[in-house]
């Protein structure tokens, strides 16, 4: 029997039980749909994640001092004053792997204009430090490496810093503020940024000049962090080698010591944050898999009930010369013919309940691909995997018994 | 009469029936020619059944031969003996096993779904000539549940047909049917008897039995009585004999 004759029994067959067939079928749907939608919504977590991961530096790499020990007691590492500008500068000549570096001083404070004032936190870098956190600024200008160098009062200010201190319409380009007292000018607006995942909002702070924060306001001479920027995504993980070895080298660790710094590139960050949706994504997916199985179980129960019912139309087949292949492909092609139309109709609901998601919950969904080919492949299985056995009932019946079955 | 259809030669069968061996036939000898019209006829449980189950090809004899024109069917397999069925044999039965919601006509084309040979503008052509012979065409877009017990006899009767088998084996193809319905029956498969067809038929009615040209009588796995019809008669009289609304004035 050739595939048109075997389609055509098949599609008689459903359409002569429209309704149970529509039944059997909703099982698949529920399942495809439920695969499909759950898997957008994992995935849209976990690439909301990675976005604002990567939106907060390019290529990014952070060398923190490490954990310190001191006479066997822990101590933070915030209190440790093991990195220097110099390292700064040794990375920038010995690591071929790194595009640019900039030390990082913080500090947070009360800013003043006029009446009004509000606790910021002030950064300090290189020139290089807008390249590597990915800033831009929208007016006025970045501040220059000789100003850099001579610790200029000089800043760029953020968005969220603007509405809290100054009238609206005030352009602030140009005016004084204070920040602890010290009168520091604005010579550049940030482009803003918004809140990250984390809720912390990227548009509360002050950039200047990492002397600036170093002379002028914390009076130290050591850094807090080193921001790097590696020249791909490919080679960030040769940087993160080769800062680690320089810096070893040149704080003169030996080899069963411990680092006194801590190499952490955007790329551990992103894994790090999304192996939690990846969780998540994991679960939902194994709760929708298994009302998928459910569905092909129905399938089965379902291809069961038909082939006992049909005991007698099969016995005719047989006797007007359908041979049990012929039989075996006839139930299989039914059941293989529910759960791919379940399965189509399954893909279309689901990529319509990621979009409801999206737009009425506004959740960030991501359909993959993969996804929707996979469950159309698990649904054609499915059909072969619980068709079989009903089938293979219907293809071993005797022809003479199946006649007379009552 | 021409060259024989079917040949059976001392022809067995055993059925186990738990620690009992059933001798359902006990040696049977049976050739039927092109063009007869056999009745076979029995009491139940004389092995009747058995015989029409393997002349069709759906049973296996523990042993003897039987050829069915030319081919030795002990010899084939499961798959051979269904493909043996679809291009050689027709099936009529007593309970017209006809597929439930579907019209006359694909009923009727069903045999031929199972010969890749025919192509399906082929298929219909044939199913509507099988109709015509049984004088159904007006009723093929009928579903069963629409057809009266005779037509949907009749349908059977086309559907058997439109393999152009060398054979129709009928199973107490009028048992279901009122004495009127039967004899017209009957009135068809002599008409298809009169053109060449070989049927075999399977009754325990005397009065049928007398309308086929030849009549074999087992009873316990044996053949006890096989002979011609005398007096074989001519279904039209016996319709003419009985009042078209069936006597209920």
């Amino acid at each position: 029997m050739n595939l048109l004759n075997l389609l055509k029994i098949a599609v008689n067959a459903l359409l002569l039980n429209k309704l149970r067939a529509f039944l059997t079928m909703l099982g698949i749907v529920i399942g495809v749909a439920s695969v499909i939608a759950m898997l957008a919504i994992g995935q849209g977590s976990k690439k909301s994640i990675q976005d604002q991961v990567s939106s907060m530096g390019s290529n990014m790499i952070i060398v923190m001092p490490g954990i310190q020990q001191r006479g066997g007691v822990h101590m933070g590492s915030s209190s440790s004053k093991s990195l220097s500008v110099d390292d700064v500068e040794a990375i920038a000549m010995h690591c071929p792997s790194i595009k640019m570096v900039s030390p990082e001083v913080r500090s947070s404070g009360q800013v003043i204009y006029a009446n009004n004032n509000a606790p910021t936190t002030i950064y300090g870098g290189n020139e290089n430090y807008l390249g590597i956190k990915m800033l831009t600024v929208t007016s006025g200008r970045e501040f220059a490496s000789k100003e850099v160098q001579r610790a200029a009062k000089v800043c760029l200010i953020g968005q969220t810093v603007i509405d809290n201190i100054f009238e609206e319409g005030v352009d602030p380009i140009g005016k004084y503020i204070r920040f602890n007292s010290i009168p520091i000018k604005i010579i550049g607006v940030l482009s803003e940024k918004g809140q990250n995942t984390f809720g912390q909002d990227q548009d509360d702070l002050l950039i200047v000049p990492y002397t600036t924060v170093q002379k002028r306001i914390l009076a130290i001479s050591h850094i807090q962090t080193i921001l790097a920027s590696a020249l791909s995504e490919a080679a960030s993980s040769s940087a993160l080698t080769e800062i680690e070895n320089l810096l070893r080298q040149r704080h003169d660790i030996s080899d069963d010591e411990e680092d006194d710094f801590e190499v952490r590139s955007q790329e551990e960050l992103v894994k790090t944050f999304s192996s939690i949706s990846d969780i998540l994504t994991v679960l939902l997916g194994v709760i929708a898999g298994i009302s998928l199985l459910v569905g092909g179980i129905g399938i089965m129960n379902i291809m069961y009930v038909s082939v006992t019912e049909r005991t007698r139309e099969i016995g005719l087949r047989m006797s007007i010369g359908g041979r049990s292949i012929d039989i075996l492909l006839q139930f299989l092609t039914e059941s293989i013919l529910i759960s791919i139309i379940g399965g189509v109709i399954g893909i279309l609901s689901g990529l319509g309940a990621s979009q409801l998601v999206s737009s009425v919950m506004k959740w960030p969904v991501a359909v993959m691909p993969q996804a929707v080919l996979a469950s159309f492949l698990v649904c054609t299985a499915i059909g072969v995997f619980f068709g079989w056995y009903p089938a293979r009932k219907a293809a071993n019946l005797d022809p003479i018994d199946a006649l007379r079955y009552e | 009469m021409g060259k024989a259809i079917i040949a059976v030669n001392d022809l067995r069968k055993d059925f186990q029936v738990g620690e009992v061996t059933v001798h359902a036939l006990r040696g049977i000898n049976l050739k039927i020619e092109s063009g007869e019209f056999v009745a076979i006829m029995g009491a139940s449980g004389s092995g009747k059944s058995t015989m029409l189950n393997i002349l069709g090809c759906l049973d296996k004899p523990t042993s003897g031969t039987y050829e069915l024109d030319s081919v030795s069917v002990a010899e084939l397999s499961k798959n051979e003996r269904a493909t043996l069925r679809n291009r050689k044999l027709g099936f009529v039965f007593q309970s017209y096993n006809l597929l439930p919601r579907t019209s006359a006509l694909e009923n009727v084309e069903l045999p031929l779904l199972y010969n890749p040979k025919i192509k399906a503008r082929e298929r219909k052509e044939i199913a509507l000539q099988a109709l015509e012979a049984v004088k159904l065409t007006d009723r093929m877009h009928h579903k069963p549940n629409q057809l009266s017990g005779g037509q949907q006899q009749r349908v059977a009767i086309a559907r058997s047909l439109v393999n152009d088998p060398v054979v129709i084996l009928a199973d107490e193809a009028t048992g279901n049917l009122d004495t009127r319905t039967s004899y017209e029956i009957m009135s068809l498969f002599q008409e298809l008897n009169e053109k060449g067809k070989t049927i075999v038929f399977v009754t325990h009615e005397y009065d049928i039995a007398r309308l086929a040209s030849r009549n074999v009588i087992f009873r316990d796995g044996h053949i006890i009585k096989e002979a011609q019809v005398t007096e074989r008669l001519n279904v039209q009289v016996l319709l003419e004999s009985i009042p078209a609304n069936d006597g209920f004035d």
